[in-house]
């Protein structure tokens, strides 16, 4: 029986181990080639998966000197900052609306953030280009923070929506009873047990806005405006070869923050994960 | 038996999948209408209306209109009715091997996907200890974006320096390098594996959630009728995750195929178009080449696609409203 067990046990964490290589060694190679000399970066006869002649922050200084990164930094976190404060915002009056009250046509607004939460911005890209430039906005970040709410609201909403049904309407009865109007028991009872919901949507919301590619690809086209994930990915690749360290580096320095949030939030993070943030 | 409803409630944030039950119909059944509260939730539900109506239905609506057009950037266009679609479907090669690059990829990566995430989702399930930490490992593809991530397997995927290719060759299990981005057959591949690594995550963790929700009992009772670990799996895991299954692929039906990044970023469809999909397809012809209308009808080829996936994952969740 206790050698069953054992075998099981081994199985069970051998049979993982795969699945642990195959999700982290991308971050590990990332981490490693920004570490690396160029010279070890392209040297021929090697081991690559090492750092073995020394490592140097060569790349991080040239990332952080001589592109334009940190301004791409700051427009992500303006875009994504803004975007996602006025997604939170808008969702979680609608969420609180479509989860609690009472109306004619609630089934079919439920129905319509389901829907408009599985249209892919693939979908929508072009037509939304056209509409940035009518309203004379391409190319500033008025054009993302105006489209990222279009697939943060109805992923936002759907989120707030699931965890205002949690909340026991009982509480918000009694104060009913007390003679508070709903407006009041919204405030004062129901969004403060709503906080880490709402957290929980802003968290979500800053790291698909943060990541988001192709409306940050299409609306904005010169140097400086650009998101940093496309600064990266266009910027620094001019067909000349060593460019695979600072590009690491850069990537790098991008995700950090993200991991970091997941860090602190590993839980949250998790189990809120079904929340399908494919969008990102 | 009882029967595990596709909305099993993670604990903590009960989002996304899992918040399912926000589409049923009110707990509160006989509806006393309450001329405030009404107001109120129109009020309340304005801001989206409006941001939603304006951002999504109305281009929805002018990328169909724009679809029927033969517009140009900076040309105004004349109503071709539905040429483009013709053409596409019956002239253009380029097109044609889209729609099946894109078959593939659906096929090849939801398929991939499913059959690892739910191998991954059994193995964090066996686990007595560390499950937290293992699954927040596994997570990380997940949660850090997409477009920073591809950059990475771009750099392992390179011509002359793939590690992967490296590792392989001293591995033994390859003599030459694999031409990963240059090869149709590899190219494929690569994006592909690509997408799977980043999606495996989100499977496994929705499997994990359906497994969990299994009653012990259910395993005890048929290991006291003597059935083995294969048959329990068959008889009932597979059945009972069945509706965890269905929502899971067919979301991730809808995402894959409207897939951008990875192809933008690891080939821009190429070699010889062998890897574009709907997406990179139109924003190839249309952002870079202009031809607004073409690539309008291209994206819209999406959009079959989507209904259908939308009116399933409905049905499923009303479905699950009538047996609660």
């Amino acid at each position: 029986m206790r050698r069953a067990g054992a075998g099981r046990r081994w199985l069970i964490y051998g049979g993982f181990l795969p699945f642990l290589v195959f999700a982290l060694f991308p971050f590990y190679w990332m981490a490693v080639t920004s570490l690396k000399s160029n010279q070890e970066i392209y040297g021929a006869q090697q081991i690559p998966l090492l750092v073995r002649q020394g490592m140097t922050l060569d790349h991080f200084r040239y990332v952080l000197r001589e592109t334009l990164f940190t301004r791409w930094m700051l427009n992500s976190l303006i875009v994504s900052g803004s975007s996602t404060l006025i997604s939170a915002g808008v969702s979680t009056l609608a969420a609180y609306a479509l989860a609690r009250l009472r109306f004619r046509g609630s089934q079919f607004f439920g129905m319509a953030v389901f829907i408009t939460y599985l249209v892919p911005p693939t979908l929508l890209f072009l037509p939304l280009s056209r509409l940035v430039a009518s309203l004379g906005v391409s190319d500033t970040p008025w054009a993302l923070i105006l489209t990222y709410p279009t697939f943060l609201v109805p992923f936002c909403t759907w989120l707030l929506m699931g965890y205002f049904r949690t909340i026991p309407r009982e509480m918000e009865e009694s104060a009913l009873v007390d003679g508070a109007n709903r407006m009041q028991a919204m405030v004062r009872i129901v969004l403060p047990l709503a906080a880490p919901g709402v957290l929980t949507a802003i968290m979500f919301a800053f790291t698909i806005s943060w990541g988001h590619f192709i409306y940050a690809l299409a609306f904005v086209s010169s140097n400086p405006q650009k998101m940093v994930n496309i600064g990266l990915a266009t910027e620094l690749i001019r067909g000349d070869v060593f460019y695979w360290g600072s590009l690491m580096a850069g990537a790098l320095l991008t995700s950090l923050p993200i991991i970091l949030v997941y860090g602190f939030f590993a839980k949250r993070f998790v189990s809120g994960l079904t929340a399908g943030a494919v969008k990102a | 038996m009882p029967r595990i409803e596709a909305d099993v409630t993670i604990p903590e944030s009960p989002g996304g999948i899992a918040a399912e039950t926000s589409l049923r119909a009110p707990r509160i059944s006989p509806w006393k209408p309450r001329a405030g509260e009404e107001r109120l939730a129109y009020v309340l539900l304005a801001p989206a209306v409006l941001l939603l109506a304006s951002l999504i239905a109305y281009p929805f609506l002018t990328s169909l209109y724009m679809s029927l057009t033969d517009r140009r950037i900076a040309m105004p266009g004349r109503f071709v009715g539905l040429r483009n679609f013709s053409e596409l479907l019956l002239e253009d090669e380029i097109f044609q091997q889209t729609l099946w690059n894109s078959g593939l990829y659906v096929v090849g990566a939801v398929g991939l996907k499913t059959v690892t995430g739910l191998a991954a989702a059994l193995l964090l399930h066996g686990m007595t200890r560390g499950r937290p930490v293992f699954q927040a490992l596994l997570m990380l593809p997940w949660v850090v974006p997409a477009s920073l991530s591809v950059l990475a397997w771009w750099w392992m995927f390179d011509p002359m320096s793939s590690v992967i290719n490296w590792v392989l060759v001293n591995l033994g299990i390859i003599s030459r390098p694999i031409r990963w981005l240059s090869d149709p057959f590899w190219a494929r591949s690569a994006i592909v594996i690509t997408n799977v690594w980043r999606g495996l995550p989100f499977f496994a963790l929705c499997f994990l959630a359906g497994l969990v929700s299994i009653p012990r009992e259910l395993y005890e009772a048929a290991e006291s009728d003597g059935a083995g670990p294969m048959a329990s799996f068959w008889h009932i895991t597979l059945p009972l995750l069945r509706p965890m299954l269905g929502i899971v692929i067919l979301y991730s039906v809808v995402m894959t195929i409207a897939d951008f990044e990875i192809v933008f970023l690891l080939t821009r469809g190429g070699p010889r178009n062998s890897t574009h999909l709907l997406g990179t397809l139109a924003y190839h012809v249309g952002l870079s080449g202009g031809r607004l209308g073409e690539a309008a009808a291209i994206s819209l080829f999406i959009f079959p696609v989507l209904a259908v996936v939308a009116y399933f994952m409905l049905r499923a969740v009303r479905h699950g409203a009538e047996v609660s």
